[in-house]
């Protein structure tokens, strides 16, 4: 018998498949394994985790009404002075909102109440629209020209049409579904908004 | 075959014969060009395959030529590319022909998958043609997104940020989807980076790729034709179509007039509105990127106005998401949605006819809206063209089933 008839009737073909098989499946972990770095390397870098620093506004100037932004990790950040007037709204018109509880939004324990803020006539909130990451308007005034007619004075987002009133709370049959996101936040001193930081124990407002 | 001879299959010259025998170059050429049999009676609809091709082309070379003065930076994006236009040596020009061309590209490309739905182009044995296409279509569209946010001006920022919330509509890893995809917590210089990367890279080597693989499964079944005749049916004795003609000259000419008559509509874009009145470059993107501001008023590039519309329409985050996705995947299904035997508009019946007719309008009607700021009527107008839009692929498979066709005749007309 010739070496070549030899191996033609040895072939053990079950064993040959099982072989490949198993290489297959090994080599194809590995494969998986490989995509990990090139998955991972999207990720945000340890030099943009770090620029999450908190920020201070000073609000020392802020005149009732008016508005000042920040930028904190790179997002807009809000501090709006309220009126009484605006106040007075806020409290009363909860009919139309979709959670005016804040229930599904997103913000600090001390915040989730009626203003959603630490001090009443200050609200804090990042300007970034809960639907698609537009930075909204700000129309404070009650029926304000370019809004709808009953407009009570809050934020517009002009990219999809969502509302959200002077607490960032947001309206009822809007794309945006929950309430503007409050940051962590607290006052330093009377004229000094620290973001970003929450409130020390006892250095609470 | 003998070597001293050098002769080809073809029997060509001796240095084209030397080649033969070392790279399939005449049965390449044969098989895509010399002797590709297509239908004799392509018309006016079927000029914009190879336009497409030739945007292609314009795009990558002028792309190139970007490349080379532009910045993929924050700091310094906005201002290379105002450098290309004012001081480098015909930079504007470069500039202007790779922004026209890319909404060069997708008229093209729409006008393309138009006569696909007019002639049945989609239908077996060509649902690989027609897939591939498709897939070509969504890479195109990718493509076109992430070249716009490198101009790094307000519209670029704003759009993208948009866009890449969509992802974040998700249920359950969407927010950590967003956040791979941008590298970052906001847009930033880190997203810019992997999209000029993706730009200029990755997503060029895959068009080249699917362009590849679309001719190949185009030439493998053969081309339709106006008729939606088969014309490997009947063929002469050398088992040439009798309907069929080569290709090369006949077709590579009419394309060729075919090419310059789009040379001159698009250099009138060209020169006289390269802009293209704010639709292909868009207002507020003269303004450098700003993450604190967004422009009063975001509309993405026209070409994405329609699917736009759909977002925007459905008053719900994560089902508009849904919606604006389906618009785009549900065309993927064309082949068997579409259950009618007759390929051709021509002989197929009114019900087929009146619904492509509600397709087309609602595709330019919901292109309007999606430039327009929202008000509650325009949302409205969506609304009711987005279940139009969606209608006729859900209506289609019941109607097509008993269609009432004409007669379609034995050989083309």
């Amino acid at each position: 018998m010739s070496t070549e008839d030899q191996i033609s009737t040895d072939v053990n073909l079950t064993r040959r498949k099982v072989l490949t098989g198993a290489t297959g499946v090994v080599g194809a972990i590995g494969a998986g394994f490989m995509l990990v770095p090139f998955v991972g390397s999207w990720m945000p870098s340890e030099r943009a985790k770090a620029a999450g620093a908190p920020v201070n506004a000073d609000i020392s100037q802020l005149q009732p009404g008016q508005m000042l932004t920040v930028s904190w990790r790179g997002k807009p950040v809000w501090v709006v002075r309220r009126t009484p007037e605006m106040l007075k709204i806020l409290a009363e018109n909860v009919t139309d909102l979709l959670d005016p509880d804040s229930d599904e939004s997103l913000q600090p324990d001390y915040s989730k109440n009626t203003f959603r803020s630490i001090n009443e006539e200050f609200l804090v909130v990042v300007g970034i629209c809960t639907h698609l990451g537009c930075a909204p308007l700000y129309r404070p005034a009650v029926g304000s020209p370019d809004m709808q007619e009953g407009w009570q004075g809050g934020f517009f987002c002009p990219c999809h049409g969502s509302s959200f009133d002077l607490a960032g709370r947001v309206a009822k049959s809007v794309p945006a579904p929950t309430n503007l996101e409050i940051p962590p936040y607290h006052f330093v001193s009377d004229s000094i908004v620290r973001v970003g930081e929450d409130p020390v124990e006892e250095g609470v407002v | 075959m003998s070597n001293q001879t050098n002769e080809s299959p073809s029997g060509k010259s001796s240095l084209l014969g030397w080649f033969d025998e070392r790279y399939p170059v005449s049965s390449t050429w044969n098989k895509h060009v010399g002797e590709y049999y297509a239908p004799k009676n392509f018309n006016f609809w079927y000029f914009f395959g190879s336009l497409a091709l030739i945007v292609l082309v314009n795009q990558i070379v002028t792309g190139i030529w970007l490349t080379m003065s532009y910045q993929p930076s924050g700091e310094l994006a906005f201002s290379s590319v105002e450098y290309i236009m004012r001081d480098v040596e015909w930079g504007w020009l470069l500039r202007y022909l790779h922004s026209t061309g890319a909404s060069a590209f997708f008229i093209v490309i729409y006008l393309h998958m138009m006569r696909a739905l007019l002639y049945g182009s989609y239908k077996k044995p060509r649902e690989l043609v027609w897939i591939i296409g498709m897939l070509l279509f969504l890479v195109l569209m990718a493509e076109a997104f992430m070249g716009y946010l490198l101009p790094w001006g307000q519209m670029s920022f704003w759009g993208a940020q948009v866009i890449i919330s969509l992802f974040g509509a998700i249920p359950v890893i969407g927010p950590d989807l967003a956040l791979w995809i941008r590298g970052d917590f906001v847009i930033s210089e880190v997203t810019l980076n992997r999209f000029f990367a993706l730009h200029v890279i990755a997503l060029p080597l895959v068009l080249v790729i699917l362009v590849f693989m679309h001719l190949v499964a185009l030439h493998h079944v053969g081309s339709n034709n106006p008729d939606g005749v088969e014309i490997k049916k009947l063929k002469d004795n050398n088992g040439i179509p009798l309907d069929g003609i080569r290709f090369h000259p006949y077709y590579s000419v009419k394309d060729a007039m075919g090419a310059v008559f789009f040379f001159i509509l698009f250099a009138l874009v060209l020169f006289y509105a390269p802009e293209g009145g704010g639709y292909f470059i868009e207002a507020p993107n003269f303004e450098p990127a700003n993450p604190l501001k967004t422009p009063d008023h975001i509309v993405p590039v026209w070409y994405f106005t329609p699917f736009y519309a759909i977002l925007r329409a459905i008053p719900d985050k994560f089902l508009g998401v849904v919606a604006m996705g389906a618009a785009v995947v549900i065309l993927f299904a064309m082949p068997w949605l579409d259950r009618c035997k007759v390929k051709s508009i021509r002989y197929r019946g009114n019900s087929y006819k009146v619904l492509l007719t509600i397709l087309v309008i609602s595709f330019f009607v919901l292109g309007f809206l999606g430039t327009q700021p929202s008000t509650p009527l325009y949302t409205k107008l969506a609304q009711i063209f987005t279940a139009l839009y969606f209608m006729f692929f859900l209506v289609l498979p019941f109607t097509s089933a008993n269609e009432k066709t004409k007669p379609v005749p034995e050989r083309v007309t």
